[in-house]
């Protein structure tokens, strides 16, 4: 979805048309296209006072908007990608991550990376049960579910359920490790190569791999 | 005690694994406090600790940026940036710019966190 400039125009149906579709609550005695909540406004009283002070500058915000737009979770792709095809990539990743996802032009900002490799044993999958820790500099901004109550509550005490809800089935068979994630620690879920994408590039095997496989509630098929 | 963010292990219902995106007015706080981020004048640690600290009525109310927004309010009267009178009139001024281009009608539950 294209951005709404709500403090110009006023194009916000749309907007809220898709919140509804996806049940997010707004009383439904609400007019939908003109809500502004008290914490918008806030928001935007906070942004002109901050710039105002000289504290921000506009540009400074527009432009960690548009740094933060521009990462998708094909950054993280690549890095699975570049471990399937590359042992010794595979290896630095694991051992170090930080400097192997710098490497491919992916460097963290502040925080410390665990690559987790599932295996035919072991399946991985991560949370921030506290908030909403993740690796943005390799998959861009958590989705709304990793943010939500029910994910954050239920995937540490019924993961096999959860991930049923995902559509992915993890046999009793195998380990199930949930990694709890911090505001200095973050993982990334190495899924395990597809079979029969063993004549796939790089660059095609990485289109394979999607976001839900690198936090860990899928699996990449081909 | 649990914190009113501290959930791990609760009783929850099924998760909704659709995903959105972001609304325009969620990545202006996003970028703004990615900025206030990046110029450590308050750093990650110091939002969560914010954030935690709304209470269990505040945090369960508000979605997640609305937190981020009351969050940054805190920090900047805290660390003497804002104060709360400028905060409020500045409120006042976008509510009534608002008002004026039609773009705000506010339902009865939102009137109330206003007050």
């Amino acid at each position: 979805m294209s951005q709404h400039h709500h403090d110009h125009d006023h194009h916000h149906d749309h907007e809220h048309a898709h919140d509804h579709a996806h049940g997010h609550e707004h009383s439904p005695t609400q007019p939908d296209d003109k809500v502004h909540s008290y914490y918008q406004i806030l928001g935007v009283a906070l942004k002109e006072l901050l710039i105002e002070k000289g504290v921000v500058t506009a540009d400074e915000v527009r432009a960690a908007i548009e740094a933060r737009d521009m990462i998708t979770p094909a950054h993280g792709a690549k890095v699975v990608a570049r471990a399937w095809v590359d042992p010794a990539f595979r290896e630095r990743l694991m051992s170090n991550a930080n400097v192997a996802v710098a490497e491919l032009g992916f460097p963290m900002n502040t925080t410390e990376l665990v690559a987790l490799e599932n295996t035919d044993d072991v399946h991985n999958v991560v949370v921030c049960t506290l908030c909403s820790c993740y690796p943005r500099e390799l998959l861009g901004l958590p989705p709304s579910w990793y943010k939500s109550r029910d994910y954050r509550a239920r995937i540490v005490r019924e993961p096999r359920e959860v991930l049923a809800e995902f559509g992915t089935s993890v046999s009793d068979s195998m380990e199930l490790r949930v990694h709890d994630s911090t505001a200095d620690l973050r993982y990334l879920v190495v899924p395990q190569r597809p079979t029969g994408a063993e004549s796939l590039s790089e660059d095609e095997l990485a289109a394979l791999v999607t976001r839900d496989a690198m936090i860990g509630v899928a699996t990449v098929r081909v | 005690m649990r914190g009113p963010n501290d959930v791990g292990g609760l009783e929850a219902g099924p998760v909704d694994p659709s995903t959105h995106e972001l609304a325009f007015w969620e990545k202006q706080i996003d970028g703004l406090r990615g900025v206030i981020g990046a110029k450590r004048i308050v750093i990650s640690h110091e939002n969560r600790r914010t954030i935690e600290q709304l209470g269990h009525d505040v945090y369960e109310r508000l979605s997640y940026y609305e937190r981020w927004t009351a969050s940054l309010q805190r920090q900047m009267v805290d660390k003497g940036i804002l104060t709360q009178d400028e905060i409020d009139a500045r409120v006042a001024q976008v509510r009534a710019r608002l008002a004026a281009t039609g773009e705000l009608e506010l339902s009865h539950e939102e009137e109330a966190k206003c007050r």
